[in-house]
Order: C-alpha cells, then sequence, then structure tokens
C-alpha cells in the first residue's frame, strides 16, 4: 500500500476526514472542505498558500472564539497511525488548529512517514535544527469523563487532512 | 481532598455500593481495551518498547543528579526558569510566588497528580486565587469536593447520572445536562471562559528532556494545550523523576503510554514543547486587535521539579523502581479488588491502584501506605500490564514488612512470639503471623484431625478465631486431612520400573493437608504417563509469610525449599507443582529471596502440573492412558499468577486434546487470594469480586464440571457456584 493509501485509511479509523489534492486544485479543494467563517495560519509551505483563501490570518480573539474552522499545516504525518505533527510557530498553528470547531490540516505527501518510530528519527533532527516544539495530534479532542466518549472537547469536534500530493 | 479513615467493613460495603458499578465498568473497558491494542500492535513489539522504556527509566534515575543539572541549563538557555523544590511546601510556596508576581487573580490548570501531591490548589486558593482544574474528570472532583478515585480518570466512580445531578445543582442550569453530549459542552464552555480569562496556566509533565529542556504533555481533551498557550505564564510541575535524557528517549513511551492507560494506540495530543514557545499569546481583552489581541507580552515559563522524597526513594533499593512510574494507571485497571472499590479505598492522598503503595510510603510515609496496602492479594495480574515492568507486588510486600516492623509489641504479641516458628519481630501483627505461619496450623491439624475439624468449625471457636484473628465466620475453614499427600505416598510401591522422566512433585502445604486427593490424582497421571513420581519431605514456600509481609520467614523457607528440591534437581528429577502461587514463588518471587544459582535451578526446573503432562504428551507419553472426555463439558478457572507466568494455555490444551469440551473464564482473579478471603473486613469485597467469576460461569455450571487450578480458586467456587469443585487433574486422573 501506497503511504498515502495508509494515512487515509488510518484518518478514517480515527474517524477523521481526508482528501488528496495538487498544488493546482488545493484552493478549490481548500475552499470546499472549509467552513466559515474560517481562520488560519499561513502555511510553511512555497507550492501553496492561504493568500487567496477564505480565511483570516493573524485573526483577532473573537475571530479566533467565532471562526467555524481552523487551516494550518503539518510538517508530518504518520502513515500507520493518521497523526500529523503541527508546529507551535508565531504564525499561531496550535491556536489556529486548537479553538474552532473543524481543524483542516494541510500535509504534503513527502512529509509522510511510515510509523511512530520513523516519526521520531524526524522529530530529533528537528530537535537539531532547533525547531522543538510540536503537537502530534491525532484524530478530534476527545473526553470519556462525562459517562460517554464525546469528541469536541477543548479542541475541535471534526479534523479534514488535506494530502498536497508530491509533484511527479 | 485527603481521606485517612482505615479500611473498615464498612467503609468497604458503602464504596462497593456507591462507587463500585462505576469504578468496574470503567475499569473493565479499559482493560478490554488495552488487551485488543497490544494484540494489534503485537506481544513481540508491545516486548520490546516495555524493555526500552525500563532501561530509559533504570539509566534516567541513576543519573539523576546530572539529568537535573542538565535540564536546568537548558531551560535557562531557553529563557525559562528551574526551581527544584525539597518538599511540597516549598513547591507551593514557589508556584505562589509566581502567581503572586505576576499579579494574577485566576489560574487555570491541566491535570497533575503531582500538583495533587504538593496540594497546590488548596494553596493558591487560600491565597484569594481562583483555580479552575480543566480536564473534565478533573473537574468534576473539583465541583463534587473529593479526591481523584483513578490515576488516569479521576471522576471514573461517577457514573453520566451522578455527573448530571451534580452539575444541574451546582449550576443550577436552566436546562437539563442529560446526556454526555450536553455535560461535555457545557463543562466546556464554562472552562473555556476560565481560560480565556486566565492570567497564568499550570500544566504537569508526564516527561522532561534533559538536552532540549522540553516537556512532554499528553492530552485527550487538548485542555493542557489550552493552558500552556492561552495565558503568556505558564508553569509546569513535575516530580523529578519525569526527566529522560532527550526526544529519541521519548518513542518508546509514546507508544505505550496511551495503550498501557486507555487502549489507545497513541493519545490524541501528545504535545512536545520547548518553552518558551513562538506560539503568540491570546489577549482576550483586546478583543478585536488583529494578532490574536496584538499582545507584545512575553512569555514565562518555570518549571518546578518536585523532590518530596523521591530523592531518597532514589536510594531506597526497593522502593526505587516506583520512580520509573509513567502514571498509567494499568496496574489499578487489573486489579480485581481495585475494578471493585476504586481509589477512594485502594489509594492514599494522592495515589491509587497497585502502584499508590510505592508512592503514599515515598512522599507521604508508611502510615498513609498501611490505609490500604493490604488489598493488594499479590495476584500479579499488573505485572504483566505495567508498561515499564515494575514488580508492583513486591513493592507492596515489603512495604507490608516495613509496617508490620514498625508496630510496637502488645502482651499476647510477646505471649505469641515464642510460640510460632518465624524469624519476624514481636509487633508484627498476631493475624498476620497466623496466615503466615498456616504451615504450623496444618501440621497440628492433619495430626489431631477428625478432632481439629470439629473443634475448628465450632461456634464459640470460630466467634474466637473471627475476634482474636479476625476471620470471617462466614468463610468455611478448609479441613485437614489425617494421612497427608506425603504419607499416603510414602507408603506406596513404585510403580514404574524403567522410567521415562523423574519427578519430584511439590507437596504445597494444601495439596499435603488439606486437598489431598489433587496430590493423589497427579501422582496417579504422572505415573500412568510413565514417570517415577516421588513426594519430598519439603516445607512450605514461603508463599504464606510472603503474603503476610513476613520476608524474613519467608527467605528462611525459600533457602530450605531450596536446598531440598535443588538436591532432586541435582540427582535428575524435575520438579512439579501442583499449586500455582508456589510455582510463581519459584519462578519470580525466588529471584529476590534466594542466591541467583539456586533460583535459576528451580526456576528452569519446576513445572506447573499440566505444563508438565503436556510435555510429556507432545514427547510421545500415551494420551489414551488418561481419561477422556468425550467431548464433556468443562468450565474452567486458571489462576491469577498462572495467568501472569502464561501457562493457562496448557491445561486447556491438554484437556482439549483429550476430548473435553473447554470453557475458560477470563477474570483477573477469583478474590480469595490466600488469605484475604478470610479476612472479616474484606470478606464482601471478596465475595464481589469473586461475583464476576461466578457470573461468567452461571450458565455453564449446570452442564459443565467446575474445575481451577489453585486452593482459594476452589474454595471461592465452592463458595459462590458449585459445591466441591475439582482441580482439573482429577478429571483426567485415570484411577479415579
Ligand atoms: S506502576 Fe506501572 S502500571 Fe502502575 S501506573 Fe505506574 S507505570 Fe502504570
Amino acid at each position: 500500500m501506497s503511504s498515502v493509501a495508509e494515512f487515509q485509511q488510518s484518518l478514517s479509523r480515527s474517524d477523521t476526514e481526508s482528501t488528496v489534492t495538487t498544488p493546482e486544485e488545493f484552493a478549490s479543494t481548500l475552499a470546499d472542505v472549509v467552513d466559515r467563517p474560517a481562520v488560519g495560519a499561513a502555511l510553511p509551505f512555497d507550492a501553496v498558500d492561504l493568500d487567496d483563501a477564505p480565511v483570516t490570518l493573524n485573526p483577532t480573539p473573537t475571530q479566533l472564539r467565532e471562526a467555524k474552522t481552523g487551516v494550518t499545516a503539518a510538517r508530518l504525518g504518520v502513515a500507520s497511525l493518521g497523526t500529523v505533527a503541527i508546529q507551535s510557530r508565531a504564525a499561531g498553528d496550535e491556536l489556529v488548529s486548537l479553538h474552532p470547531e473543524t481543524h483542516v490540516v494541510v500535509v504534503r505527501e513527502r512529509d509522510l512517514r511510515p510509523d511512530l518510530e520513523a516519526a521520531f528519527d524526524w522529530l530529533d533532527d528537528r530537535f537539531d535544527d532547533g525547531e522543538r516544539s510540536f503537537v502530534l495530534a491525532t484524530g478530534a479532542s476527545a473526553t470519556g469523563d462525562m459517562g460517554a466518549l464525546v469528541e469536541g472537547v477543548h479542541g475541535p469536534e471534526d479534523v479534514h487532512v488535506l494530502v498536497l500530493a508530491d509533484d511527479e | 481532598m485527603s481521606k485517612t479513615d482505615e479500611l473498615d467493613a464498612d467503609a468497604i460495603r458503602e464504596l462497593l455500593r456507591t462507587e463500585g458499578d462505576g469504578i468496574k465498568e470503567n475499569t473493565r473497558h479499559f482493560n478490554e481495551e488495552r488487551y485488543e491494542r497490544i494484540e494489534e500492535v503485537g506481544s513481540e513489539t508491545h516486548e520490546r518498547y516495555r524493555s526500552e522504556a525500563r532501561q530509559v527509566k533504570e539509566d534516567a534515575i541513576e543519573r539523576l543528579p546530572e539529568l537535573v543539572e542538565r535540564t536546568t541549563a537548558a531551560v535557562e538557555d531557553n529563557g525559562g526558569t528551574v526551581y527544584v523544590a525539597d518538599d511540597a511546601a516549598d513547591a507551593r510556596r514557589y508556584v505562589r510566588d509566581v502567581v503572586d508576581e505576576d499579579d494574577a487573580e485566576s489560574v487555570v490548570k491541566s491535570k497533575s497528580m503531582t500538583t495533587e501531591e504538593i496540594e497546590l490548589n488548596e494553596a493558591l486558593d487560600a491565597s484569594g486565587v481562583d483555580v479552575w482544574e480543566t480536564d473534565l474528570g478533573e473537574f468534576v472532583v473539583q465541583i463534587a469536593e473529593e479526591g481523584p478515585s483513578h490515576i488516569v480518570g479521576p471522576s471514573l466512580h461517577r457514573t453520566r447520572e451522578d455527573v448530571t445531578e451534580l452539575f444541574e445543582r451546582e449550576f443550577d442550569t436552566d436546562e437539563r445536562l442529560d446526556t454526555a453530549e450536553k455535560l461535555t459542552a457545557f463543562a466546556r464552555d464554562y472552562l473555556g471562559e476560565r481560560i480565556e480569562d486566565a492570567d497564568v496556566g499550570i500544566t504537569g509533565a508526564n516527561f522532561v528532556l534533559a538536552d532540549s529542556g522540553s516537556i512532554a504533555l499528553v492530552t485527550n481533551e487538548g485542555n493542557a494545550r489550552k493552558c500552556a498557550s492561552v495565558p503568556d505564564t505558564h508553569v509546569a510541575v513535575a516530580g523529578l523523576e519525569k526527566i529522560i535524557p532527550s526526544v529519541g528517549d521519548l518513542h518508546p513511551f509514546a507508544e505505550l503510554i496511551s495503550r498501557a492507560a486507555t487502549g489507545q494506540h497513541i493519545p490524541q495530543y501528545l504535545s512536545i514543547l520547548t518553552p518558551p514557545v513562538d506560539t503568540p499569546t491570546v489577549d482576550f481583552d483586546a478583543p478585536d486587535e488583529a494578532g490574536f489581541g496584538g499582545s507584545d507580552a512575553d512569555r514565562e515559563f518555570h518549571l518546578v521539579l518536585v523532590d518530596n522524597g523521591r530523592r531518597e526513594m532514589r536510594d531506597d533499593d526497593d522502593l526505587r523502581e516506583t520512580l520509573y512510574c509513567i502514571r498509567c494507571g494499568a496496574c489499578a485497571n487489573s486489579c480485581a479488588n481495585f475494578q471493585s472499590v476504586g481509589g477512594h479505598a485502594f489509594g492514599g492522598e494522592t495515589y491509587t491502584g497497585g502502584i499508590a503503595t510505592g508512592w503514599e510510603a515515598g512522599v507521604e510515609g508508611l502510615d498513609t501506605a498501611e490505609e490500604f496496602n493490604d488489598l493488594c492479594t499479590g495476584c500479579s495480574r499488573c505485572v504483566n500490564a505495567c508498561p515499564v515492568k515494575i514488580d508492583i507486588p513486591w513493592i507492596n510486600t515489603v512495604v507490608r514488612d516495613r509496617i508490620n516492623r514498625g508496630k510496637d509489641p502488645g502482651f499476647e504479641d510477646l505471649l505469641v512470639d515464642g510460640l510460632v516458628p518465624d524469624e519476624e519481630t514481636a509487633g508484627t501483627p498476631l493475624r498476620k503471623r497466623f496466615f503466615g505461619n498456616f504451615e504450623t496450623a496444618a501440621k497440628l491439624g492433619s495430626a489431631t484431625a477428625p478432632l481439629s475439624n470439629a473443634v475448628a468449625s465450632a461456634g464459640p471457636v470460630r466467634a474466637a478465631m473471627e475476634s482474636l484473628l479476625g476471620i470471617d465466620a462466614r468463610r468455611d475453614l478448609p479441613s485437614f486431612e489425617r494421612t497427608t499427600l506425603r504419607d499416603w505416598a510414602s507408603d506406596r510401591e513404585a510403580a514404574v520400573t524403567d522410567p521415562r522422566r523423574r519427578v519430584a512433585l511439590y507437596p504445597d502445604v494444601y495439596t499435603n493437608h488439606v486437598q489431598t486427593s489433587r496430590g493423589k490424582a497427579a501422582v496417579r497421571v504422572l505415573e500412568a504417563l510413565g514417570c517415577e513420581v516421588v513426594v519430598p519431605d519439603v516445607g512450605g514456600s514461603g508463599r504464606a509469610p510472603l503474603s503476610q509481609g513476613m520476608i524474613d520467614t519467608a527467605e528462611r523457607k525459600a533457602e530450605a525449599v531450596g536446598e531440598t528440591l535443588g538436591d532432586y534437581v541435582d540427582r535428575g528429577y524435575d520438579v512439579v507443582v501442583v499449586e500455582p502461587s508456589d510455582l510463581a514463588m519459584f519462578d519470580r518471587e525466588y529471584e529476590r529471596l534466594v542466591d541467583e544459582d539456586v533460583h535459576r535451578t528451580l526456576s528452569d526446573n519446576s513445572f506447573e502440573l499440566f505444563e508438565y503432562v503436556y510435555g510429556l504428551l507432545e514427547n510421545g507419553a500415551d494420551e489414551s492412558v488418561l481419561t477422556a472426555g468425550d467431548g464433556d463439558g468443562v468450565a474452567y478457572h486458571s489462576h491469577c499468577q498462572q495467568r501472569t507466568l502464561g501457562l493457562e494455555p496448557y491445561t486447556e490444551a491438554v484437556l482439549d486434546r483429550l476430548g473435553y469440551d473447554v470453557l475458560t473464564s477470563d477474570v483477573e482473579c477469583c478474590g480469595m487470594a490466600g488469605s484475604f478471603g478470610y479476612k472479616t473486613e474484606f470478606y464482601e469485597l471478596s465475595m464481589d469480586v469473586g461475583e464476576t467469576l461466578a457470573d461468567q460461569f452461571a450458565d455453564a455450571a449446570d452442564e459443565r464440571t467446575v474445575v481451577a487450578s489453585g486452593t482459594s480458586c476452589l474454595e471461592q467456587l465452592d463458595s459462590l457456584l458449585a459445591p466441591a469443585p475439582r482441580h482439573p487433574i482429577e478429571l483426567v486422573d485415570p484411577g479415579a
């Protein structure tokens, strides 16, 4: 199985939707999955950006609070688990990925790693480069503390992953 | 939030009634999920991570002083502050100072057992700061003003209905909060506002990474992420033992922690943060200012490393392992007693479940550990559950021994002291010495049977036993056989002339004095399969005294058994053991009690009875000499320690091969656990645990023969289900 297919399978196991897209189709795919109003953190990628997307970058606290969707990048995807790595950046990825009901997360195919062991090798390298704050997020936020499993607690209730296919 | 009530029958009965159902349902659910996830990842892989994790912790605790220095240097280099607090008061004072200097009026917290240990909330409260627990389970116990009942799920004892009632009353809500969804939404919104208003966020740290000055936080709800990112001041409070060297060392723990805790492959959120982080703070006081409120406040980070007894634990050879604990709660979930009463009985000031004894003894003292230590029966079901391979039953035993030694002897103790052949100090409680010296009672019982049995079951004697020894009068007492197994065997002619193997059948105290029939069946089966069988003249394994925390006595017994059985092994005999708890002694506990080579000899050459029979059949022995099943139904309960050793499948396999239709129970323990079920204050708990087993067999018992491997299990099944259940060897006995 290709790592994209495995990644998507793992995502669906954790009740997470996913869509594979290309740099060309990215803008329209994103517009389809974003529920407005939306906030975003600028993507650290060359091939795509959020400049013309229906999202507010560097939002006000009110916009952050009222946004239905938050769009951020993930620096890494773990194929076996459907996990993504959100970096704590000045663009506010941590806040944008956490506060709105839906988190739309963009991960590049080339950033997929097979499993957690490979993810930690990757992290080790990032730490060496001085990038040292990440959240490994898997699925929606959840609790069992109220007597049954409920999704959407302090974090998003829904997560939608956009996988950006590598150029051929 | 402390609870210092001594455990008594009334307190346990009340907890069984009020909290038992919630705890049972939740812990068993965690257990099932854990078993499933481990199966998915594969036991070999899982074991590899366990070994790696154990290794990392052993090294880290060994190098703790150096790692504390490295952590301090790294955090300071990043722009944060590290404070090493000697004790709880010191830690409280430091955090209060940070909060004061910030002029903070309110603080939000994510779940942290260490802040509970140092009673931080009370301290902040007292200085007029609003403190909010944002983990929903912690929020529930905060509102209810009670202590957590479980390390991972603080409100595990509460049902949804309970919480509905609590919230509706406490918050006087207009709408009904009668579903988990509505409760969650209410709590999220309520706490969301508290987080927006908070001046300081306090979190724990599941791990601290020395090289980079990072912390790792495990949550499912996302509350720790908010507490660490919204307010501009972040205080992380962690025990000193949380430090590991670097991010690479985190990998095995990332694999293990949620699988062990809740049966998830990975938590929803594993944050690895190196504060102060680049995430902008959010200024909700400037709601319409772009850039998250446009605050230019610098982030402030304090890491409080709490000693509070940990450095002393590190120097203590028996308690040190406690520091490897990653607080996953698996030892609680896998514990049958815990499943029934939860952490409000099975726990101390802060910590709950099996490992709580180690933690409470280390951070609070023996008095606190004593309040619940006796709830550990040594069944060992937690041993394989623990992701860092802590020998939890051993820690419980050592602490029990220390508690015994701390007692001042009373008059009757001094009287008894000369009469019992043990190695204990005079203050060791009388009842413990009675159970610990059961072998002496059994010898006397057999020598004077049937008179001893008649006397023991007489009303006045039972009443005296109850008041003097706390032996519950509702329990049937074992009935001693006049002719012991050894007597019987020594009168027998050698039956096998050209033996396939030579067996020394270990006559444990019960098989020798009480359930001699299973011993005789074992001899006949082994002989039928072509073995020479001898029953050596050897005493108790030390299991009985060990279970009472009488380690010196156990050690003396173990040395004697090691010597005698070692001789047999040297002369070419295999040691075959009927009682699983004694086999577990040879295999596990003797490592701590006898010389290394003696332990290795015994552990390599001892076999559980059916394990041995299985081996004989696999190697060509003729199974047709045994009594076949012809499709007969059997309901089989293995023994807790037998399952821990992975020996349950042999009985199933042999019975299966002989044509029996076997149904096996999957409960963690029968609840009797040696002397435990006899004790007055634990009788009802023991029966409650036993009910689970009885329920599993209730339908089957009419059509199937009930069999069990352990003595205690047989007694428990006898009182709960079917009279006179048997050991499985009696089914296949050709001479029966
Ligand atoms: S002792 Fe082991 S099983 Fe128990 S909480 Fe600690 S790590 Fe988990």
